[in-house]
C-alpha cells in the first residue's frame, strides 16, 4: 500500500540526508519526496510518499520521529488530506496535432508555458489521477519529456469546528 | 572574556563533569592538545583510535556515566567508526571529538579530510558539525545531553580547526532547547495497569530483561518484581548483571546459546515481560516459534524498538525503572493471591528442565577445558567483586555461561555489533574509573590481536587489566560453525600462526604468564590477580570445543543442540 506522511524537520544541513539515509538503512522504499521551507523559515515540511504494510509503516513513523531533528510526523492515514502535483510536459505540436493537444490542455485546466514550432511545454496540477490522465492522454501526441514534482499534501482543516 | 574553542571545549567538558578522556592527537586538533596541560582532565593516549572508542565505551558501561574520546581529523576519525557503532548497537553514552579540516576546506579533499558526520550518520544517536564557535558550547551541551537521556547512545561533534582556534564569549548554556527530541520517560500508568492485570492472571510467566535495565539502574526494581511475583527471570547477554545470577529464580541467559531451562521456560511461559530487551535475532531464533502461547508485556524507552521483530500485546514506552516502580506499587497494593501455591507447578517444570540439561563440560586431566578456565576465574576472584569484559565469539559466550553476575556494569561486552577487539581497551576503559578494582578481560586468541596495541595503554597508564587469553588457536566461534554445520572444512579459521603471548606481553611491558595444563590453571589466576601490572594468561584449551548449548541460525529455540 502507498502511503502519504507529512514530515516537519529543522531546516539545517544533512537533514534530508538523514531521512533519506534512514529510508535506504532500513530498506524502505521513497516513492516520491519533496521539501521547502514552511513559514517560519527554521523549519522546513518534507511531503514523503512510500509503500509498506502497516508493521512497516508503524516503524517508519517511529524510527523518523526517533531522528532528532524531525519535530513532527503527520501520517496521512490518519487524517484526510489534500494532496496536489504538478508536473510540466514536453509534447509533440505539429500543425496538424496542436489544436488536440490545446484542447486537452483546456480541459485539464493546464497551462502552455513554453512553445517552440514543434513542441508545446504543458503546465498542469492535481492529484495523482489527473496527471495520470493527462499523460495517457497526451501520449498519443507524442510526450517528449515529463518532469514531475511529487506530491505534496496538507491536512483538511476541520469543516464543523465551533467558534469561540 | 572571549575563549578560544579550544578553552571552550575544556570549560564545556568540565561543566559535564568529565574527569577523563580517551585520545590521541594530529593535526587538526593540536590547538585542543596544546591548551590540555592547562586543566584538570586526565587523558589517556591510546595507540589507535579504535581503542579510544572502546575504552570511553568501557568507561560508560562500568560507571554510567558519558565516555569521552578526541581524535583527530581524517584517519583519526574514521578510526572510530567501529567503536561508535559498537556503543550505537548497545545503548551506550559517548561522545566522540573529531579534528575536521579547517571550514573554509571543507569539501575540497584536503589532506586528512573525511566526511565523518557523513559517515557516521546511521551509527550515532546524532552528530554535529560545528560551523561557528559560537555554536560550540551549545553543541557540546546537547551532545552530553543527547548521549545519556532517552535511550543513550553515542553522539560525535566534528570540531574543523578554525573553530578551535576562533574566539568568543563562553557562556555553558543551562537549558536545552530542541523541539525534535522529547523521549518519553515516565512510563503511562493505564498501560501499567492493563500488564498487571495480564501477569496477575497469568499462570507461566517469564521475566526477559536486557541492557535497559542495567542502562536505567533498575537492577534492584527487578529483583523486586521478580520475587514478588515469584516471577523466574531470563536476560539476555546484555541484561547479565541485571539479576543477581546466584537467585532461585534466575533461569540463565536465552537464546542462541542459553540454557535449557531458559529457552524451555520462554518456549512455554503464557505471560513474556519483556523489560528494556529488543526481541534480537539471537535471542528469539524463528520468530514464528518465539514464546507462541504467550501474550507479552513490552516495556522499553523507545518506541521503534515496540513491535519492530515481535508483535507485542501490551506495550510500555518509558524508562525501565520508572515502569517497574509504577508495576512494583501495584503488586504491593494488589498482590496476587495464593501465589506460591500457584506458582510451583512452574517453578517445579523449570527446576525440572535444569536438572535434565545443566550446563556442562567435562574436564580432565591432560587438556584445559576454557570453560574450566571462566569458572575457575569466577571461582577465584568473585569475592574482589571485579568487572568482567570479554571479546566476541566463543570467549564471550563462555564468559556468560560459566561466570556468574550478580551486580549490574560487572560485564561488559560487544551484544549488538559483536566487535572483535572489544575487551581489552573496554577493560583498560573500565580501570581508569576503578583504579583499585579488579578487572578481567576474558578473550579469545583471534579477538585480542585485533586491539593487543593497547596493552602498551594499560602499561603505559598504570591499568593493570588482566586479559585470560581462551587460546584453541581458532576463530573458535566461526569454526564451531565449520565444524556442526559445513562438514568440518575449517577454511581460513586455523590461527596456528600466532605471536607468543607470554613474549609479547613482556615485550609491551607487561606480565605474560602460560598455562597447558588444568592443575596449572589456578596458580597462573592467583598470579595475575596478585600483580600490580597488566597481565596476560595465555591458556592453551582445548582446540576443537564448541559452545553449547547451540541453537542453529534460524531455528527454533526449542531446537537446541545440547552437546
Amino acid at each position: 500500500m502507498r502511503h502519504t506522511l507529512g514530515v516537519l524537520v529543522e531546516n539545517q544541513p544533512g537533514v534530508l540526508s538523514r531521512v533519506a539515509g534512514l529510508f535506504s538503512g532500513r530498506g524502505f522504499n521513497i516513492e516520491s519526496l519533496t521539501v521547502a521551507p514552511t513559514l517560519d523559515p527554521q523549519v522546513s515540511h518534507i511531503t514523503l510518499v512510500t509503500t509498506g504494510d502497516e508493521t512497516i509503516m508503524e516503524q517508519i513513523v517511529k524510527q523518523l520521529n526517533k531522528l532528532i531533528n524531525v519535530i513532527k510526523v503527520v501520517d496521512f492515514r490518519e487524517v484526510k488530506f489534500v494532496d496536489r502535483e504538478m508536473a510540466l510536459i514536453k509534447v509533440k505540436a505539429e500543425a496538424h496535432t496542436r489544436a488536440e493537444a490545446l484542447r486537452i490542455v483546456d480541459i485539464f485546466r493546464g497551462k502552455v508555458v513554453d512553445v517552440s514550432p514543434n513542441y508545446f511545454t504543458i503546465e498542469v496540477t492535481g492529484d495523482e489521477g489527473k496527471i495520470e490522465a493527462i499523460l495517457d492522454l497526451l501520449a498519443q501526441q507524442g510526450i517528449v519529456e515529463v518532469v514531475r514534482t511529487g506530491k505534496v499534501a496538507i491536512a483538511r482543516s476541520k469543516k464543523n469546528s465551533k467558534k469561540k | 572574556m572571549k575563549l578560544t574553542g579550544a578553552q571552550i571545549f575544556f570549560e564545556s567538558l568540565k561543566a559535564e563533569g568529565v574527569d577523563v578522556m580517551f585520545g590521541l592527537p594530529g593535526g587538526a586538533v593540536i590547538d585542543i592538545y596544546d591548551e590540555m596541560p592547562k586543566h584538570n582532565i586526565r587523558h589517556i593516549l591510546v595507540r589507535h583510535e579504535q581503542g579510544a572508542t572502546h575504552m570511553a565505551d568501557g568507561y560508560a558501561r562500568a560507571t554510567g556515566k558519558v565516555g569521552v574520546c578526541l581524535v583527530t581529523s581524517g584517519p583519526g576519525a574514521t578510526n572510530t567508526v567501529t567503536g561508535i557503532a559498537t556503543a550505537y548497537c548497545d545503548s551506550i553514552p559517548i561522545v566522540v571529538f573529531t579534528g575536521q579540516v579547517p571550514t573554509a576546506l571543507i569539501g575540497n579533499d584536503a589532506f586528512q579530510e573525511a566526511d565523518i558526520v557523513g559517515i557516521t550518520r546511521p551509527c550515532t544517536k546524532h552528530n554535529y558539525l560545528v560551523k561557528d564557535v559560537r555554536d560550540l558550547a551549545r553543541v557540546i551541551r546537547e551532545a552530553f545531553f543527547l548521549a545519556r537521556s532517552g535511550r543513550p547512545g553515542p553522539v560525535l561533534v566534528d570540531l574543523p580547526k578554525d573553530v578551535i582556534a576562533g574566539k568568543t564569549d563562553f557562556k555553558y548554556p543551562k537549558n536545552i532547547a530542541m523541539k525534535g527530541y522529547k523521549p518519553t520517560t515516565e512510563a503511562h500508568m493505564g498501560q501499567i495497569k492493563r500488564a498487571y492485570t495480564a501477569i496477575s492472571k497469568a499462570k507461566r510467566p517469564v521475566i526477559y530483561a536486557g541492557g535497559g535495565v542495567i542502562l536505567s539502574s533498575a537492577a534492584k526494581e527487578l529483583k523486586e518484581l521478580g520475587e514478588r511475583l515469584r516471577c523466574p527471570v531470563t536476560t539476555t547477554l546484555m541484561g547479565l548483571g541485571g539479576f543477581p545470577a546466584p537467585h532461585d529464580l534466575w533461569l540463565g541467559m536465552l537464546g542462541m546459546h542459553g540454557t535449557f531451562r531458559a529457552n524451555m521456560a520462554v518456549a512455554n511461559t503464557d505471560m513474556l515481560i519483556s523489560i528494556g530487551a529488543r526481541f534480537d535475532d539471537r535471542v528469539t531464533g524463528k520468530l514464528s516459534e518465539f514464546a507462541p502461547s504467550a501474550k507479552i508485556i513490552h516495556i522499553d524507552i523507545d518506541p521503534t524498538s515496540i513491535s519492530k521483530n515481535v508483535k507485542v500485546d501490551i506495550p510500555i514506552v518509558g524508562d525501565c525503572k520508572d515502569a517497574l516502580k509504577k508495576l512494583l506499587k501495584l503488586v504491593k497494593e494488589s498482590p496476587i493471591e495464593d501465589l506460591e501455591k500457584q506458582r510451583q507447578p512452574w517453578l517445579d517444570q523449570i527446576q525440572k528442565w535444569k536438572e535434565t540439561y545443566p550446563l556442562a563440560y567435562e574436564q580432565k586431566d591432560d587438556v584445559i577445558k576454557p570453560q574450566y578456565v571462566v569458572e575457575m576465574l569466577y571461582k577465584l576472584c568473585k569475592d574482589k567483586n571485579p568487572i568482567i569484559s570479554t571479546e566476541v565469539g566463543q570467549n564471550q559466550m563462555w564468559a556468560a555461561q560459566y561466570y556468574h553476575y550478580s551486580e549490574p556494569r560487572t560485564l561488559l561486552t560487544s551484544g549488538g555489533l559483536g566487535t572483535m577487539g572489544y575487551g581489552m581497551p573496554a577493560a583498560i576503559g573500565a580501570q581508569a574509573a576503578f583504579p583499585g578494582r579488579l578487572v578481567i578481560d576474558i578473550a579469545g586468541d583471534g579477538s585480542i590481536q585485533m586491539c593487543i596495541q593497547e596493552l602498551t595503554t594499560a602499561v603505559e597508564n598504570n591499568l593493570p587489566v588482566k586479559v585470560a587469553i581462551l587460546n584453541n588457536q581458532y576463530l573458535g566461534m566461526v569454526r564451531q560453525w565449520q565444524q556442526l554445520f559445513y562438514e568440518k572444512q575449517y577454511c581460513a579459521t586455523c590461527l596456528k600462526m600466532a605471536p607468543d603471548f607470554v613474549k609479547l606481553a613482556e615485550a609491551y611491558g607487561a606480565v605474560g604468564l602460560r598455562a597447558t595444563k588444568p592443575s596449572e590453571v589456578e596458580k597462573v589466576i592467583l598470579e595475575a590477580i596478585a600483580s600490580p601490572k597488566p597481565v596476560l594468561m595465555d591458556f592453551v584449551v582445548n582446540p576443537e570445543e564448541c559452545v553449547y548449548p547451540m541453537v542453529p541460525a534460524g531455528a527454533a529455540t526449542t531446537e537446541m543442540i545440547l552437546v
